[in-house]
């Protein structure tokens, strides 16, 4: 079984496709940044509820 | 829908927005002043932020800066077509519509605001919030077609990135966050005014009321000339505040006395001598008033990073 052939709407737009995985690809990144800065924070504190579950 | 119907209700455009297209819906060269000032009141705070909220923060500001420019794109587009400096921009062109400009624009600007709160806290955000209500609604929707003082008004919203800087690294709002706000709020008056005096003819045309159409050329060159002055003493005076320093007050000190003899150059001159020497005056006055705002906000960063060694200020 082969691949269908690339739609002409594929090339034609593939340059802002790129530039759009990229930028998804750093924001994956520095959402994942951010979440290690802030845990790493020695004020860092998990909110009360999370650690009450299983009660009801 | 086959894809023979697909083409033929929407042949493929000749132009059709590219990834930098809506790139420059983000106003990238007003970003770069948005950066640089937010990045001064950041880095000016006397608390210090991990590097990687730091880098948000400012990357989220720049963003929502963004997102303001496209919607003022958004809502300005009949004005921009009918101006030689703006009939190129994304929408005029016809590389992207209305419609994708508004809900790029929204949708960025609610992303920044939300993502700027998560990452630091919720005065930052607010600022953010309310500094693009500011400048789409405030300045581009309500005032800049009906009143000569749209320059004026505008300018606050362009005021306010190192105050959101501050206030990413401190929580709150300061004196010295609120002096620097001041600095950029009574800069913008001359600089674009300086701009409106040799890009004659393009408000003209587009119909906004800007001051040189509305109260004529020889009263916009009084209006530069007691802007400038008002700058100068808010400028100078600074350097004895808390964001001042000996390396503040020398920087205000030099750079306000080149910005005054442009300001009073452009006072004295009338039209006929302006367009016998194609402007150089103007000219010159807004290329020095981008210096100016550099060079003011690279010696708070100076004060801030020498007060850390022990250095800086008057102590």
């Amino acid at each position: 079984m082969s691949f269908r052939e690339e739609h002409e709407l594929h090339k034609r737009r593939f340059g802002r496709n790129l530039g759009l995985g990229l930028v998804l690809a750093g924001f994956v990144a520095l959402v994942f940044g951010l979440t290690i800065a802030k845990v790493s924070n020695e004020n860092f504190a998990l909110p009360a509820q999370t650690t009450q579950q299983g009660g009801d | 829908m086959s894809d023979a119907t697909l083409h033929s209700a929407s042949p493929p455009q000749q132009g059709e927005a590219g990834f930098g297209d809506f790139l420059a819906l983000l106003k990238p060269r007003v970003m770069v002043l948005v950066v640089f000032t937010a990045l001064v009141g950041m880095l000016a705070a006397p608390v210090a932020v991990h590097p990687v909220i730091g880098l948000a923060a400012i990357l989220f500001i720049a963003v929502g800066g963004g997102a303001s420019g496209a919607l003022n794109m958004w809502w300005e587009s009949d004005i921009d077509a009918k101006m030689r400096r703006t009939c190129k921009r994304p929408i005029p062109a016809g590389k992207v519509t209305r419609d994708e400009a508004f809900a790029f624009g929204i949708t960025l600007a609610a992303f920044a605001v939300v993502m700027m709160w998560l990452a630091t806290n919720a005065v930052a955000a607010g600022l953010l919030a309310f500094t693009i209500f500011f400048y789409v609604v405030i300045y581009t929707i309500g005032l800049k077609r009906w009143t000569p003082q749209n320059i004026v008004i505008g300018g606050a919203a362009g005021a306010f990135p190192p105050m959101i800087g501050w206030a990413a690294a401190t929580g709150g709002i300061s004196i010295e966050s609120v002096l620097m706000f001041a600095l950029i709020f009574l800069w913008t008056p001359p600089h674009f005014w300086a701009l409106a005096l040799f890009m004659r003819g393009d408000y003209d045309n587009a119909g906004v009321p800007m001051l040189t159409v509305t109260h004529g050329r020889r009263a916009t060159r009084a209006h530069i000339l007691a802007y400038t002055v008002i700058l100068a003493a808010m400028a100078v005076g600074a350097g004895f505040t808390l964001i001042g320093g000996p390396v503040y007050l020398a920087t205000a000190l030099v750079f306000n006395a080149l910005f005054l003899r442009d300001a009073v150059a452009i006072w004295r001159r009338d039209e006929a001598q302006a367009e016998a020497d194609d402007y150089q005056v103007e000219k010159r006055a807004f290329r020095l008033s981008l210096w100016y705002l550099f060079a003011h906000f690279t010696a708070i960063l100076a004060e801030a990073a020498m007060r850390g060694l022990g250095l800086g200020g008057w102590a």
